[in-house]
């Protein structure tokens, strides 16, 4: 049975769940490559939010290539990786 | 010569009201905030009352990123905070970065927050901790929290002293004005009204099992049976004089003019207790004499045993019945770190208006040597003010609040 | 009080709890040797978590003096506490029977109070997490004074017989300097001549282990634990859980020396500011932390010269170790590529509010001993961490002036300067 893919709208919802939006951000606009730093979010959001996916897919990201990701593209890519890897 | 602690403003987060006038109304007209809780199910608990803050909605006071990671005693601490400068006529923004400092006393932390965590881990696992545990419950979050919404780079502290710890907190904040700090703001918020917060504090013993809000914290009442928790407290904006004046501040309540604490030795040692020597020393901290005090603010224990020690060290020291003596707190239950602030609050109002609010349901017991001013405010010209705070264990604190008095502002 | 007269806080007893031995012979000894205490957690099956090390410190109650009842009712922290109250109380050689009660205060940091007791009897009323009405008949009847730490405080005053001002300070990881700061205020204002101050931890519990794994704090370096704490190293990837407690008597120098008492070191300065930035994370500049260093400094009356050693934060964290380094670099001027820094955490782990008193007791121990403790691990330099950290081996030197120094969440960033007051300028 193929995984289902993790989408932006999916990584909206924990994000708003997790941490929030920033004031003047607006989160269903194009922010597909926009940095998580530009949207207001700092590493713990980030750590929140990627817990978060963790606990809801059953998956363990990588915690270097976590990092690494700036901006919900990235970890929207990291997150499906994982999904396929599982 | 040391300066002068003013306190140049004042905010409220109580169950009787959410700003400094509309508490200060409800608590002249002697109006209770004590009701069932409604915040989670009690029914099975011994204690089912509480002096609950009703209307507060912490999305219309602070930005969405805040929420997730802010226990609900944090986001009444962080919009306090707000209106406390506000209320100063402040923008911490203009003044140069280490000159304002925040000084709170925390009496359990963001308790709910933590129960909330704790049965995460315990019922799902340590993956299901949030990433804001580490500091959303422990004591210091709101001191942190009040210093980067505001920028405030100056010292900072939390204490935590149980009930006293709210005048503890004050009288750290004056330390740092008087090493050179211009300004401080302190005080506490609490908020424990959850059921793991309900069931440690069921375990002190002090909670009143009563399901009659008007019969259930009587203080110095010969049918006093324990207290109702509540929520809330205050923030003071704490100001040296000199900086006060400069900036021309639009209001001044008051001085923070004398304070002492002592310790209580052990049940059992056979040793008297320690609240005269603590109201003794606030007294000669703030130079004045007994006859000097124009009220005082009890700690209002509503324990028969506590009662007696607070009403006895009382009368030592200003003579029998020689003093006005209230208890504000029987309207909003007691705020825990929360409670002593919100009474200094009182007491700067009390000054400001010449009238001391009541104690609310008791009938004075004729064991106790006190002028409790009941059922209706009383009017008296106030020059200085007592407020006694209490904690488990021992912990006695008190603090004397002065007025003063100030030429005309100048036109401007 | 006389008119004009300051009042000197001094240090004249010492009582240390900490991984790797009790009491502060085995304390001193484990950093002198260069041992570390870090281990595989014990205290329970820690295989579910990110982090699986800790320093554990080997508490014995019963032969450390607390009767049963004490044991009962008092969290691990306070137990720690109050023995460790006791030996400095003994050590200071202070008649505290003789002394007058209302005089004798206690100051008592605390980061996170009783969070053992807590998590323990929350799993209990909690049944294991079934239930959201937790049941109060299930509760232990002390567990108030579990979750209002202050009790810390009312124990340590019972044990010593004090009934002057008593509370605790909780001010995350800074808890432990900041109590002594607060102790020194008291002494010096004349609230209190005798202060029983220092600061206890005993976090090792299963929510603080996931609470810092959700925001990998602290280190995963599971498969070697003896050298899992590694600050200033260019491989340390966090910080290692610690436990344990330091306790000081303070009182007024010209009282200390009427009575011929031992001086370990006058509390010349102390200084806390906030960063304002992040309840967690640190600016890489260090600015407000060089801001309490140059305060404390200013209050001790010394200059960056004077000071001879530098007992770091250290914690191990990759933004921590950089943090710090900048600020004395900021504060220190030249002077900080000089003084030997060094962090004992990298032996006895970091016990959150309770290690900047026990970096203080391994502060005004180096005083008297003349040596520097060494920092353990440190194999690899990292640029970024570009001071004399003195790695591995403890090193003999002359120390009149320590600065301390502590960063905690929150924000609070304190600093303090420990100075002999005969033999330096001060």
């Amino acid at each position: 049975m193929p995984r289902s893919q993790f989408t932006l709208d999916e990584l909206r919802t924990v994000l708003r769940e997790a941490a929030g939006t920033d004031e003047g951000v607006d989160l269903d606009g194009d922010i597909i490559d926009v940095s998580f730093d530009a949207l207001g979010y700092e590493s713990l959001a980030l750590l929140e939010t990627a817990s978060r996916i963790e606990r809801d897919h059953g998956i363990s990201l990588d915690e270097e290539a976590l990092v690494a990701a700036k901006t919900p593209r990235e970890l929207i890519d990291l997150v499906n990786a994982h999904l396929a890897a599982a | 010569m040391t300066t002068a602690t003013w306190v140049t403003g004042l905010a409220v987060a109580a169950p009787t009201g959410l700003t400094v006038e509309e508490y200060w109304a409800a608590t002249l007209a002697g109006r209770s905030a004590i009701g069932p809780v409604t915040r989670f199910d009690a029914s099975s608990y011994p204690a089912r009352l509480a002096g609950e803050i009703t209307g507060f909605a912490a999305e219309e006071h602070l930005p969405s990123r805040l929420l997730p990671q802010t226990d609900r005693m944090t986001q009444l601490a962080l919009a306090g905070s707000d209106w406390a400068f506000a209320n100063a006529g402040v923008d911490p923004a203009q003044l140069p970065e280490f000159d304002i400092g925040v000084i709170t006393a925390s009496h359990s932390g963001g308790f709910e927050f933590g129960q909330n965590e704790l049965r995460a881990l315990w019922s799902k696992g340590g993956r299901y901790v949030s990433a804001y545990q580490s500091f959303a419950w422990f004591y210091a979050v709101n001191s942190g929290q009040i210093s980067i919404r505001h920028g405030l780079r100056g010292p900072s502290s939390v204490v935590v002293s149980d009930q006293a710890g709210g005048l503890d907190a004050v009288a750290q904040a004056r330390r740092q004005i008087r090493k050179g700090t211009p300004m401080v703001i302190s005080g506490a918020v609490d908020a424990s009204l959850c059921p793991w917060g309900w069931v440690a504090q069921l375990t002190s013993g002090r909670l009143s099992t009563r399901d009659d809000p008007g019969r259930a914290y009587l203080p110095f009442d010969d049918d006093a049976a324990g207290h109702v928790p509540g929520e809330g407290g205050a923030l003071l904006v704490l100001e040296s004089a000199e900086h006060a004046r400069t900036r021309g501040a639009g209001r001044v309540y008051g001085e923070i003019a004398g304070y002492a604490a002592t310790t209580d030795p052990r049940r059992g040692s056979g040793r008297e207790p320690t609240l005269r020597n603590a109201i003794e020393g606030a007294l000669a901290d703030a130079g004045v004499e007994p006859a000097d005090i124009g009220a005082v603010f009890a700690d209002a224990a509503a324990v028969p045993e506590l009662d007696r020690v607070e009403a006895e060290a009382i009368a030592k020291v200003f003579g029998p019945s020689a003093v006005p003596v209230t208890a504000p707190k029987t309207m909003t239950g007691r705020l825990y770190s929360g409670a002593a602030p919100l009474d200094l609050a009182a007491a700067f109002l009390a000054l400001r208006d010449g009238v001391i609010p009541p104690t609310i349901n008791i009938r004075p017991s004729r064991r106790y040597d006190l002028d409790l001013v009941t059922g209706a405010p009383r009017a008296a010209p106030l020059r200085c003010v007592l407020v006694v705070a209490r904690g488990h264990g021992g912990l006695n604190s008190a603090m004397v609040v002065r007025a003063v008095d100030r030429p005309a502002p100048p036109n401007r | 009080m006389s008119g004009g007269h300051v009042r000197r806080p001094v240090i004249t007893g010492v009582g240390v709890t900490a991984p790797g031995g009790v009491g502060v012979k085995e304390f001193w000894k484990l950093l002198t040797d260069g041992r570390t205490a870090t281990r595989r957690i014990s205290f329970f099956d820690p295989s579910p978590f990110r982090s699986q090390v800790a320093a554990e410190a080997d508490l014995d109650a019963e032969l450390s003096g607390l009767t049963p009842q004490e044991t009962r009712r008092m969290d691990r922290a306070a137990q720690f506490a109050v023995v460790t109250a006791r030996e400095a109380v003994a050590d200071s050689g202070l008649d505290f029977a003789g002394l007058p009660p209302h005089r004798t205060g206690v100051t008592v940091g605390s980061a996170v109070g009783a969070t053992m007791g807590l998590d323990q009897e929350y799993r209990t009323v909690s049944d294991g997490g079934r239930l959201e009405l937790v049941d109060h008949t299930y509760a232990v009847p002390h567990l108030y004074n579990y979750m209002v730490p202050s009790s810390f405080a009312t124990e340590v005053a019972w044990a010593v017989g004090a009934e002057g001002p008593a509370t605790v300070v909780s001010t995350g990881c800074t808890s432990g300097l900041d109590a002594i700061g607060y102790a020194a205020d008291l002494i010096r204002e004349g609230s209190a001549d005798v202060v029983v101050a220092g600061a206890t931890d005993a976090p090792i519990s299963p929510i603080t282990l996931a609470c810092f794994d959700a925001i990998k704090a602290t280190t995963p370096r599971n498969d070697d634990p003896e050298h899992a704490s590694r600050p200033f190293d260019a491989t340390r990837n966090g910080f290692v859980l610690g436990e344990g407690a330091a306790m000081f008597v303070l009182e007024d120098l010209d009282g200390a020396r009427a009575r011929g008492a031992t001086i370990y070191a006058e509390v010349a300065g102390f200084a806390t500011r906030s960063n304002a930035f992040h309840m967690t994370g640190l600016r890489p500049d260090g600015r407000e932390m060089a801001e309490a260093i140059r305060v404390a400094l200013d209050a001790a009356r010394l200059a960056p010269e004077d000071i001879d050693y530098i007992n770091a934060h250290g914690s191990g964290t990759k933004q921590n170790d950089r943090h710090e380094t900048a600020a004395f670099k900021r504060s220190l001027g030249e002077h900080a590529y000089r003084t030997p820094v060094s962090s004992i955490k990298s032996m006895i782990g970091h016990s959150l509010g309770a290690i900047g008193s026990i970096e203080v007791a391994a502060s005004i121990l180096a005083m008297t001993h003349d040596v520097v403790p060494p920092t353990a691990n440190l194999h690899h330099p990292d640029p970024e961490c570009d001071l004399d950290y003195v790695p591995l081996t403890a090193r003999e030197q002359r120390v009149d002036a320590v600065l301390s120094v502590g960063s905690g969440f929150g924000g609070f960033q304190s600093a303090i300067v420990l100075a002999d007051p005969e033999r330096s300028g001060a």
